[in-house]
C-alpha cells in the first residue's frame, strides 16, 4: 500500500535530465518552427497529439516513396519489404513495453479500438449477466462506453471507483468493490484530463486476488514512463501511436498469449483466416487472428521509427526533464490569480488541468491561441469526471519532452492577458 | 490575420459579464433546452407567447463569454416581437455568423447584434454564437427534444 497522507511529492528518477538537449531536440520537429498568428508555436496539446520528429516524417516518406505495397500476401520484393517492414515495427512495440513475444502485440486504430476489441472479444466470451466490470472515475470516454455497452448486452455490472479531490484513485474503496464477481478491471494508467499517474501496480496486485483480469488504458503514459507489462503482469495495455509521436490511425493491444489465443476473433476478414469454405473456416494464429483485412502498414512503419526516436532520447531520461517542467508550470501558474489547478495529485505526469475565474475554458483557449499557445479546451472526453469536480470544462496545458520553461512562460503571460480581458 | 477584438467586441464582454434576462420565468409558456456537447455549453429558454408575440423571454445556463452574451442580446432582441419576426432575425443573424459571405449583405437590419460578425472568422466558435438562436427557435417550434449544436 502507497501511506495514505504521505508527503512525498518528488519520486527518485533514474538517469540524468535531458535539459541541456532540448534546443538541439527541439530542431528534430520540423513543426516547431511554424508561426501562428505571427507568434512563435507553443504547443501545448500533446496530450491530444503529439508532434512528429522528422525522423519518423522521413520514414513515412520512404515507405510510400519506394517500397508501398500490401503485405503478408505478395510474392514479389515490394511486398516482401513491406512485410518485413510492418513485421519489424510489432518487433520494436514489443521491445517497447517488454512483452514476451512479438505475437502478443495487435496492431488496431487507436487506444478506443483496442479497448473495443477487448469488449467485444474477452468480454463476449467470459463476462455474462451479474459479472462485474470495475473501472474509475477519471475514465475517459472510450474507457467507459465499450463497457456500458457489453453490460447492456450480457447484464454485468459496471462498478466505478471514486476519487479524491486530488483526483487520485480511492484505493480503499476500490478494494471494496473487488468482488469474486469481478471479471475485469479497466482502468487508466496516466489520466488524459488530470495527469494522475495510477498506481497500476497495487490495482493489479488487488484484482488478482479476486481471480480478475486487467486492462490498462496507456494513451497518455506511453510518452511520458517506461511501461514493462511483463513486470506491471496487467492482462491487457492499450495505447495510440500518435500520442508517441507516431502517426494516426495506428495504436497497439498487448495481450497475454495465452489469452488472445482463448479469445475469439474481434473482426472477420482477410489475413485472420488460416483457410476458408462455407462449411467451416479454421482462423490464423496470433496476431494475425486479431488483424482482419489490410493494416495501417504505413502506420507501424511510422510508430517503429517513433519508437525508435524516443528509446534513443530514453524515456528514463525524458520523465525527470518532464517533471522539472510539471514542477515550473504548476508553481508559475498557481501564482496567476483567481486560477486553480484541478488534479493535484502527488504522482502526476506533464500535464496541468485549471479554471480561471468567471473566464470559460473555450474563451481562454481562443485567447491563448492568438499568443501562438495551443492548449485543449473542454470536458476532454471526460464528462463524469468534470462532474466530479463539478466544472464544465477545464483549459489543459500538456507537456512534452521539446517543451521548455520559456514556452511555459508565455503560456502564463498570455493566461494573464485573458483575465485582463474579461476580468 | 483575425483581431480578437473583432471577436471580443466591447458589447459581447459586456454581455457575458452583466447578462440581461438572465431569469428563470415562472409565467412560461414555452421552454426549450440547448447543449453544446463539445463545449459543455447549456442553455434554458424561457418564453411567455401570447397572441403570437413574445411578451417575456429569460434564460438561464453556463457558457463561455459568446455564447452567453448571445443569449443575452438574442433574448433583448426578439422581446416585444411577433414569432415571424423573430424568424426573420434568427435567419439573418444565421447568415452574418455562418451563411455564405454574399449573404451577410444586409448587417443593418440586425441592430447591435452586428457584433457578431467577426465570430465568422473563428469557425471554432461559430456554434456558440448561434445555440441561444436554435434554442429559441426550438421554443418556438415547441420541439420537445434538446438542441445540440453538435
Amino acid at each position: 500500500m502507497i501511506p495514505r497522507g504521505s508527503t512525498v511529492t518528488a519520486r527518485v528518477r533514474e538517469g540524468p535530465s535531458i535539459g541541456a538537449e532540448v534546443e538541439k531536440i527541439r530542431k528534430d520537429f520540423p513543426i516547431l518552427s511554424e508561426k501562428i498568428h505571427g507568434k512563435p508555436l507553443v504547443y501545448f496539446d500533446n496530450a491530444a497529439t503529439s508532434q512528429k520528429p522528422q525522423a519518423v516524417i522521413d520514414t513515412l516518406d520512404r515507405y510510400l516513396s519506394t517500397y508501398n505495397s500490401n503485405i503478408h500476401r505478395g510474392v514479389h520484393h515490394l511486398s516482401e519489404r513491406a512485410t518485413d517492414a510492418y513485421e519489424t515495427g510489432r518487433k520494436k512495440v514489443q521491445r517497447f513495453v517488454n512483452a514476451a513475444e512479438s505475437r502478443e502485440i495487435i496492431f488496431v486504430r487507436g487506444t478506443t479500438e483496442a479497448i473495443n476489441l477487448v469488449a467485444h472479444s474477452f468480454g463476449r466470451a467470459y463476462i455474462g449477466a451479474g459479472d462485474e466490470i470495475v473501472i474509475s472515475t477519471m475514465e475517459h470516454h472510450s474507457n467507459i462506453v465499450p463497457w456500458q455497452i457489453l453490460c447492456e448486452q450480457t447484464g454485468a455490472v459496471l462498478r466505478v471507483v471514486p476519487i479524491n479531490d486530488a483526483g487520485e484513485l480511492l484505493v480503499e474503496e476500490y478494494e471494496k468493490l473487488l468482488t469474486p464477481r469481478t471479471r475485469l478491471v479497466s482502468v487508466v494508467h496516466v489520466s488524459n484530463s488530470l495527469g494522475t499517474i495510477n498506481p497500476v501496480r497495487e490495482v493489479i496486485h488487488l484484482a488478482r486476488r479476486q481471480g480478475a483480469r486487467v486492462l490498462l488504458d496507456g494513451a497518455q503514459a506511453v510518452p511520458h514512463l517506461r511501461v514493462d507489462v511483463r513486470d506491471l503482469d496487467c492482462d491487457f495495455y492499450a495505447f495510440s501511436g500518435h500520442k508517441v509521436f507516431g502517426p494516426t490511425g495506428i495504436g497497439v493491444l498487448y495481450g497475454k498469449a495465452e489469452l488472445l489465443e482463448a479469445m475469439p476473433p474481434y473482426q472477420g476478414g482477410g489475413d485472420m483466416i488460416k483457410s476458408v469454405t462455407f462449411a467451416k473456416t479454421l482462423y490464423n494464429d496470433l496476431p494475425y487472428k486479431f488483424e482482419a483485412g489490410t493494416p495501417h502498414i504505413a502506420g507501424v512503419i511510422g510508430l517503429g521509427a517513433a519508437i525508435d526516436y524516443v528509446a534513443g532520447i530514453g524515456l528514463d531520461r525524458i520523465a525527470p526533464y518532464e517533471h522539472e517542467l510539471l514542477e515550473y508550470a504548476t508553481e508559475v501558474l498557481s501564482a496567476i490569480p483567481g486560477l486553480r489547478i484541478i488534479g493535484t495529485a502527488r504522482e502526476k505526469a506533464s500535464l496541468i488541468s485549471f479554471v480561471l475565474e468567471g473566464i470559460h475554458a473555450h474563451d481562454i483557449g481562443t485567447v491563448l491561441d492568438h499568443e501562438g499557445v495551443a492548449i485543449r479546451a473542454g470536458h476532454h472526453c471526460t464528462m463524469p469526471l468534470m462532474q466530479r469536480f463539478g466544472v464544465a470544462a477545464t483549459a489543459r496545458a500538456s507537456l512534452a519532452f521539446y517543451n521548455t520553461r520559456e514556452e511555459i512562460d508565455v503560456l502564463a503571460r498570455a493566461i494573464r492577458k485573458a483575465s485582463e480581458m474579461f476580468g | 490575420m483575425s483581431d480578437l477584438r473583432e471577436l471580443y467586441q466591447q458589447l459581447i464582454l459586456d454581455h457575458s459579464k452583466k447578462p440581461r434576462n438572465f431569469v428563470k420565468l415562472t409565467g412560461a409558456n414555452r421552454t426549450a433546452e440547448g447543449h453544446n456537447p463539445l463545449c459543455g455549453d447549456h442553455i434554458t429558454l424561457y418564453l411567455q407567447v401570447e397572441d403570437g408575440v413574445v411578451q417575456q423571454i429569460g434564460f438561464q445556463g453556463s457558457g463561455c463569454a459568446i455564447s452567453k452574451a448571445s443569449a443575452s442580446m438574442m433574448t433583448d432582441s426578439v422581446k416585444g416581437k411577433t414569432t415571424a419576426e423573430a424568424d426573420i432575425i434568427f435567419e439573418r443573424f444565421h447568415d452574418l455568423v455562418a451563411g455564405e459571405k454574399e449573404k451577410a449583405g444586409d448587417p443593418g437590419a440586425l441592430g447591435k447584434l452586428v457584433v457578431f460578425a467577426g465570430v465568422r472568422e473563428f469557425p471554432v466558435r461559430i456554434k456558440c454564437a448561434i445555440l441561444a438562436w436554435h434554442t429559441l427557435r426550438a421554443a418556438l417550434e415547441g420541439k420537445a427534444e434538446p438542441i445540440s449544436t453538435e
